[in-house]
Parts: C-alpha cells; sequence; structure tokens
C-alpha cells in the first residue's frame, strides 16, 4: 500500500538526510526571509509629530472613550461610550444646555406645554436635516418612537418614552395600535406629545438617544423596523441627523466621525472631525495622554489622582458626577431586618474618611440618594457619622457591643476598588460596633443575579441618572420597582412619587415633596448612601468648550481646538 | 502517511464537537444571561429579546439549530454587538492578531535560537550561564509586567517608539511584538540548547569536528538540523497559544486583535461569541498539533517507518 505522494516525500527527505538541500541553509534563508519581512512591516521608527500637535491643526480631537461600543442603533444600545458617539451623530428635538444642563432647541426650534403641562407641541426647525439632504419631519419621529416602544425591537431604554399616554400599554402588547399612543404629526414641522401627567422633565429626555429619530427609508432598505441587527448603521449606510457624519469604525481601533455639511447649526461646529478611540485599559490611556496622543481621557488611574492635582495648570478636571454609590439592605433578612441595626450600620461609616484615604478625594460623602444639586434641589441630610448613636442602636436592638451579633456578609461585585470600599467598611463596623462582617465577592454577571433575587444581606451598587431629576433617583424605591432590590415597600411613599409630585404645580411645592419621600426613605434605610461619584478627566490645554457638568455630557459641536497649548513642564 | 492524516483529522472532530457541546451546555449554567443588566430590563423587553435570539426555545434544541447553524459555517450573531456577526468579528480581529503573532513568532525564533545554540556551545560557562539566566527571567516575567516596563523605557523616557496602536503610526508594531515574543524566545533558547547539547555530544559531530571541519560548520550545518528538532515540536502548539493568548498584550497596546472578544465573551455572557472563540481557537489547536505530529512524523524515521509497513 503506497501512495505515489509518500515517495515524493521520501524523496524530499533523502534529498535532505544526502545533504544535496543542506538544512542549515534552508533554515537560515527562511530566518533571513523572515527577518527581512518584520523589519520591513516594523518599518523606521522615530518620533513625528503627536495626534494631537496634527489634531490642534486640522481641526481633528481625539477622544479616549472608554470602550468599543456595542453599536451605533439609538434604540439598540446602552451605555456611556455608545452615549459620546450617538449623540455625535445624532441630535434630538431638544439638547442639554452642556453649562447649566436646562434644555435648548435641538431638532426642535422650540416648545409649547398646553392642558396643564400634559400636552407638549414641538416646532421642529425646517432647516433640520439628515445627512443624505432630506428634511428631519415630525413622521420620522412618531415612526422612531414606534420603533422604539415596539415590544419586538426590545429597547432596554423604552422606560424613558413612559410618560407618554399609552406608551407603556404598547410595550407591553396591551395596545396594538401605535395610533392609541399620545405621539402625532400634525404636519411636517409639528409634533404632538400627550403625556399621562405633567412631566417637568420630559423636555430633557429629548436629549437622551433612546427618544431619537432614525432615518426610516435607511432603516428599511436594511429589514424591518424592528430588527436590531441589520447594518443600517455601518458606514456608507447610515444617515444621521446631528453635528457630524460617521466616515469610519475599525472594530475596537477607533470610530471616526466628520463634520456634517446638513447640519442646521453647522456654522457653530469648529471641529472638522473626531477620533474616539476604546481605550479600556485606562493606565494605556493615561500614558496617550501624557504623550498627546489624546487630547481627552475618559478616566484618571486613581493611583495617578494626586500626582495631577498638585501639579500647576493641571489637565485633571474632576467635577460632581449625577451617581450615587451606596449598600443595597436586604429588609427581610436578620440582622438587618431590623431598623435600628440599619441605622446603626449607616451612622457608624465615616464617610469622610473613606473618601479621604480610600477614595483620594474623588467623591463627596452622600447622606442620601439623590446627588446634592440635582437641578436644584438638594436633599435633607437626616443623620451623621456617630458612632456612640450607632452603638446605643445596637444595644437597643439586642446586640449591645455586638454581643449576640449573628454575622453579616457584604457582597460586591469583584473589582478592586469595590473591594477596598468593603474592606475599610468591614473595618469601620469592626471597630465601632464591634460586629463581625464577611466580604464575598461574585463575578459581574452571577453578582446582578444574586442583586436582582435580593439573595445578599447587604450589597453594593450605584445608580447613575439618566436624566437630572430627584424622579430618577427616588422612583427606585417604590413598591416592587425593579430596581429597588430591598423589599422596601410603603404605600405612602409610592403615593408621593407616583401621583402626588407629578401633580405639584410648581417646582418649589415639587421638590418639598420630594424631601418629604427622601425623608421617609432614610428614616426607614433600605439603604446606605456611601459617597456621590465625581466625573475624572485629563483634558489637554488646547481645547476649549468642554464643560464640566452634573451629566457629565459633552456636547462636541461647541468644542474648539487652540494651537500652540502644551502640557505643563512637569509631564513631559 | 495520507492515510495517517485523514485518520488523524477523523480523530480531531469528536474532539471539536466534545469543545462543543461542554462549552454551549457549561456557559448556559452559569447565573445571570446576556441581556442582565445593571439597570434591570423590563420583562417584556427581555421576552423579545430573547425571543429575537432564539434562547426562548428549549435548551435542546437551541443546541441543535446552533449545530445546524455551524455546519453551515454560520457562528450566529453577537449579543453584546447588535448588528455584527460573530464570524465578521473574528474575521475582523484574526489578520491582526495573526500579524503580531507571526511577528512575535519571528522575534521568538531569531533571539530563542541564536541564545539557545549560543549557549550550548560552552555549556556550564559564562557564555551558558548568561543566555539562560536571561531566559529563566523571560519565561518567569508576565507579559503586564514586560509590556508596561518597555513602554516606560522606550516609551516615555527615551521617547524612541509609539506605545499603543496597531499600524497607525510607524513602528508601532515594535513593542507589542517584542514584548508577546519574548517569552516564546525564552522558552526556544532553553529547547534549542538542550536540543544543540545532546547532538554536539553525538558521534559524527566529533567525526565532522576530526575532519577538520571549522567550528562555525560544525554548528551550522551538522548540529542545527537535528538540534531544532525540540524547536519544531514546539512550534506548533506555540502557534496557537501565539493566536490565543496574546489577549494581555493587546489590552496594554489597544490592539484591534481578537483576545478581547476572547476573554470579554465570557463576562459578558455572549453565548455565541464564547462558542464561536472557543470553536475557532480549539479548531486551531487541533490543527496546529496535527500539522507538528506530521512533520516529527516526516522528520523521524522511525515513524515513518511504522506509516509505510504495516502501520495503521
Amino acid at each position: 500500500m503506497k501512495h505515489p505522494l509518500s515517495g515524493a516525500a521520501r524523496t524530499l527527505r533523502q534529498a535532505i538526510v544526502w545533504r544535496q538541500i543542506n538544512t542549515a541553509r534552508i533554515l537560515s534563508y527562511v530566518f533571513s526571509a523572515l527577518s527581512c519581512t518584520l523589519l520591513l512591516s516594523l518599518s523606521a521608527c522615530g518620533g513625528g509629530e503627536s495626534n494631537v500637535v496634527t489634531g490642534n491643526r486640522d481641526g481633528v480631537l481625539h477622544y479616549g472613550n472608554g470602550t468599543e461600543p456595542q453599536g451605533l442603533d439609538p434604540h439598540v444600545v446602552t451605555g456611556v461610550p455608545e452615549n459620546h458617539i450617538i449623540r455625535a451623530l445624532f441630535e434630538g428635538l431638544a439638547v442639554k444646555n452642556p453649562i447649566t444642563l436646562e434644555p435648548e432647541p435641538g431638532v426642535a426650534e422650540r416648545w409649547e406645554f398646553s392642558d396643564e403641562g400634559r400636552v407638549i407641541t414641538f416646532y421642529l426647525n425646517s432647516e433640520a436635516k439628515w445627512s443624505n439632504g432630506e428634511q428631519v419631519t415630525a413622521s420620522d419621529y412618531v415612526w422612531s418612537w414606534n420603533r422604539a416602544l415596539h415590544p419586538m425591537t426590545g429597547n432596554e431604554y423604552s422606560y424613558m418614552l413612559f410618560p407618554v399616554v399609552n406608551a407603556e400599554a404598547y410595550l407591553k402588547g396591551e395596545v396594538t395600535d401605535f395610533n392609541d399612543v399620545g405621539v402625532k404629526a400634525l404636519d411636517d414641522t409639528t409634533l404632538k406629545v400627550t403625556l399621562n401627567a405633567a412631566t417637568p422633565y420630559f423636555v430633557q429626555l429629548m436629549d437622551h438617544y433612546s427618544t431619537f429619530a432614525v432615518h426610516p427609508e435607511t432603516l428599511m432598505q436594511f429589514g424591518e423596523m424592528t430588527d436590531r441587527y441589520t447594518p443600517w448603521t455601518r458606514v456608507g449606510n447610515i444617515v444621521s441627523n446631528g453635528a457630524f457624519t460617521l466616515t469610519e469604525w475599525s472594530l475596537n481601533r477607533r470610530i471616526i466621525v466628520e463634520k456634517n455639511e446638513h447640519y442646521w447649526d453647522r456654522d457653530k461646529v469648529s471641529l472638522n472631525s473626531v477620533i474616539f478611540y476604546p481605550m479600556e485599559n485606562v493606565v494605556s490611556e493615561e500614558r496617550m495622554f501624557r504623550v498627546e496622543q489624546l487630547h481627552y481621557t475618559q478616566v484618571v488611574p486613581l493611583d495617578k489622582i494626586p500626582l495631577y492635582r498638585d501639579m500647576p495648570d493641571t489637565p485633571y478636571v474632576q467635577a460632581p458626577y449625577l451617581g450615587t454609590y451606596y449598600y443595597l439592605i436586604n429588609t427581610q433578612r436578620p440582622p438587618v431586618d431590623d431598623v435600628r441595626v440599619r441605622k446603626a450600620l449607616a451612622m457608624s461609616v465615616d464617610r469622610e474618611k473613606l473618601v479621604r484615604t480610600v477614595l483620594q478625594e474623588t467623591a463627596v460623602p452622600a447622606y442620601s440618594i439623590t446627588p446634592p444639586d440635582t437641578l436644584g434641589y438638594y436633599p435633607p441630610k437626616l443623620f451623621d457619622y456617630d458612632p456612640a448613636q450607632a452603638r446605643a442602636l445596637l444595644a437597643e436592638a439586642g446586640y449591645p457591643n455586638g454581643e449576640g451579633w449573628p454575622g453579616l456578609e457584604i457582597l460586591y461585585n469583584t473589582n478592586e476598588g469595590h473591594r477596598k470600599i468593603a474592606v475599610a467598611i468591614q473595618q469601620m463596623w469592626k471597630s465601632e460596633l464591634g460586629i463581625d462582617i464577611t466580604i464575598t465577592n461574585q463575578e459581574w454577571k452571577v453578582y446582578l443575579d444574586s442583586v436582582t433575587q435580593i439573595d445578599f444581606q447587604v450589597a453594593r451598587r450605584g445608580w447613575i441618572g439618566d436624566y437630572v431629576d430627584a424622579n430618577n433617583f427616588l422612583d427606585l424605591f417604590i413598591t416592587d420597582g425593579g430596581n429597588n432590590n430591598t423589599h422596601y415597600s410603603d404605600p405612602v411613599y409610592d403615593d408621593l412619587i407616583l401621583y402626588k409630585a407629578p401633580k405639584a404645580a410648581t417646582r418649589e411645592e415639587r421638590y418639598a415633596l420630594f424631601t418629604e419621600a427622601e425623608t421617609m426613605l432614610m428614616e426607614d434605610m433600605p439603604i446606605i448612601p456611601i459617597y456621590t461619584y465625581t466625573s475624572k478627566h485629563l483634558i489637554h490645554p488646547s481645547v476649549e468648550g468642554l464643560h464640566s457638568n452634573l451629566m457629565d455630557s459633552l456636547n462636541l459641536k461647541y468644542v474648539k481646538l487652540v494651537p500652540g497649548r502644551t502640557l505643563p513642564e512637569t509631564l513631559r | 502517511m495520507l492515510r495517517f492524516m485523514f485518520v488523524r483529522i477523523l480523530q480531531a472532530l469528536p474532539v471539536i464537537l466534545v469543545v462543543i457541546t461542554a462549552t454551549f451546555f457549561l456557559v448556559r449554567s452559569a447565573p445571570g444571561g446576556p441581556f442582565d443588566q445593571e439597570k434591570v430590563v423590563i420583562p417584556e423587553v427581555k421576552k423579545a429579546l430573547e425571543a429575537q435570539y432564539r434562547l426562548d426555545l428549549p435548551l435542546h434544541e437551541q443546541y441543535f439549530a446552533y449545530l445546524g447553524d455551524l455546519a453551515q459555517g454560520d457562528l450566529g450573531p453577537s449579543f453584546k454587538y447588535p448588528g455584527r456577526s460573530v464570524n465578521e468579528i473574528l474575521f475582523a480581529g484574526l489578520p491582526v492578531t495573526a500579524e503580531l503573532g507571526l511577528y512575535a513568532l519571528i522575534i521568538a525564533l531569531c533571539i530563542g535560537v541564536t541564545a539557545g545554540v549560543f549557549a550550548s556551545l560552552r555549556p556550564n560557562t559564562a557564555q551558558d550561564y548568561v543566555p539562560m539566566s536571561l531566559a529563566m527571567i523571560g519565561i518567569c516575567m508576565p507579559s503586564f509586567l514586560l509590556g508596561p516596563l518597555l513602554v516606560l523605557v522606550f516609551g516615555i523616557w527615551l521617547d524612541w517608539l509609539p506605545i499603543t496602536g496597531w499600524g497607525d503610526i510607524p513602528g508601532d508594531k515594535i513593542l507589542p511584538a517584542v514584548t508577546l515574543g519574548s517569552a516564546y524566545a525564552a522558552y526556544i533558547a532553553r529547547l534549542s540548547r538542550a536540543g544543540m547539547l545532546e547532538i554536539l555530544s553525538q558521534d559524527y559531530i566529533r567525526t565532522a569536528r576530526a575532519k577538520g571541519l571549522p567550528e562555525w560548520r560544525v554548528v551550522t550545518q551538522h548540529a542545527l538540523r537535528g538540534g531544532l528538532i525540540p524547536v519544531i515540536a514546539f512550534l506548533g502548539p506555540a502557534l496557537a497559544g501565539l493566536l490565543a493568548g496574546s489577549f494581555v498584550v493587546e489590552t496594554i497596546f489597544q490592539i484591534p486583535g481578537l483576545g478581547r472578544f476572547y476573554v470579554q465573551a465570557a463576562f459578558n455572557r455572549d453565548y455565541t461569541m464564547i462558542l464561536g472563540t472557543t470553536v475557532f481557537l480549539s479548531s486551531l489547536i487541533v490543527f496546529f498539533n496535527l500539522v507538528s505530529d506530521i512533520i516529527a512524523a516526516w522528520l523521524n524515521p522511525r515513524l515513518r517507518h511504522h506509516f509505510q509497513h504495516g502501520g495503521s
């Protein structure tokens, strides 16, 4: 059984054995060929101009953007890096002022409230165009909101539109005709929206990507309205209406957007182009900033912050952020089913010390769920760091000096930062109250499962606001709310949040109701607030018009690059 | 020989099927699903999402449906990146990872073989100890340490080389390739030293020396051929390792390769992506092992004889 080819192989082999072919020489040829390839493709090294220098000259912003976006379909994706790119490509009916965060005209040049705030009429700017030159019409919005709310689309942010009449019922399939949902195109430029109740923050939601319009014809060209995974957002396919258009999307490498010549407010746009880099490694990101390859970083490594802060003319910018870091308490599981124990725990966390040491002053101590100055709302401060009172409360609950304490477990998702905080708090509870605490970590999805099932005693949690309004934090704790996760339930609280606050006539009255609700919440303490987040960026001195605000929301339309400015000497 | 290859390929198929099956059911048994988010997803929305991705079917039906798609070369849509298929993501990352792996391998071979041969010529002297200690350090030094160190020295202090990117700025491929290659260079150095030492003590080398051949010819023409056999056997698994294991280097240097997807898919419970990357990489490993077996068989006269006469 001999195959003809095995003969050929043998001949070749014998040639090698008999040194008709010199293996060493072949090897050396192969080596030199490979080395040449290597040298050629690695090519000459050398400095050249940095991204910042060329970018400032050509109007190109180099932007560190966290991770690779899941996608760019406004009704499909969720997440912060996605938000940055989508809001460069698209524009909502209203946009947020980058300094005050109050709504200002976007696609709609103005809007009117009627019927005691229940009806909002948006008047669209007739100059608002899609990137293919077509006009953005009111019916584009009706079509897009149908898509955003359609049960088949599976839009995770569909609840943004729930203030609209029948929107929730449509999503849940209780109403099947979209004509019954409270959004109507009266003509090309008039959009009438009917709400269930006056919703003061509704216009603000028009700047959230889940309420954006998409170009119906473009989507239909690639599939059905509700399809999640068609290639309509790819370069060359996508039609958008924002200040920029998509020109390159290299997976895990960069996304390039360029100025949209059809954008209605194009004269105000100073940048020619923005390059978004997915920078997952925060240490690499900081290094790239230091060698002027980036104008802007999404975050700053914690251990570098003291260094940057002490620098003259520092590029480090820190600002309060609309988010709260807190511990959830399972109010049905002993020993934390006792409100006195919960209060004792809350009072014996020295937040000032935690922020100063573990967090390097990159957070603000929190004593309530809503961050301070949420569009003028300040939460009440009902307790303070008070170990003496905490010990008294604990004794009252039956654990004097921690005697008879059954043990308690803190759950957090695997992350070095969360671990450090849990260890610090474990230590504080041990030394102030004399009680033993164990800490446990779970991988992200496992942790999410435990939190959803309320299968824990104490669990770490963070909430980042979707819009600037105390409602977004306080409605977490309504009975059986999806993000309640504590078994907390109080009909009076539900009534305040769901019925009384929406009906309040003035902002003051509404905020007073929120204060009342928040006081109730902190009296019952189903959560232990720990700190308010801050946003932290490195911004090159040549960047202007990038304002800090509570939402960390930037509008690239206002950003300018001024050539000739360099980083402080100490960094070079 | 062909028959041997055919048998080995037949043996490889069940291995891959076992890998697919085990992966499929293991990822499903992990708590949490692809659509679980920190902000809870409305049940109706979750149901719609699960229906779009066939997750509402019984598990065994999903399994057979997946096998059916796989037979047609379709790895399914990604859960994490809506609008992209797993095939697309794999093929976007593969050329980059393969290029990085190739450069790393070349660097590893150049440095490793040179150092190994050099060390083997004067065993147990400084000429042996110095490169071998360096190799030991190279094996022990993880790339997440070596990479940032190289960046610090060559990227920031000396400012010679770019520190991130892939093909954006001239020279940005050097540091990642060196970082990835150095660990393999260290292995290859040790393997080639061992191989060369064995060969250099053989009779035919003594004969060559006795003939009066210059030492460099003895080494390059006689010893190297046999001395590098262990290195060649190592190349198969090394190639697979370079493709599957460049995750750390890709993260440090922001390289748009496969590695990141491979690791993150598991954290994201991106079922199709986990399966896709696992199937792809396990096939590669099986393939490279097959190739290195074949080369070894071809180089080894005893094995070859076995296949040609009375072998099965």
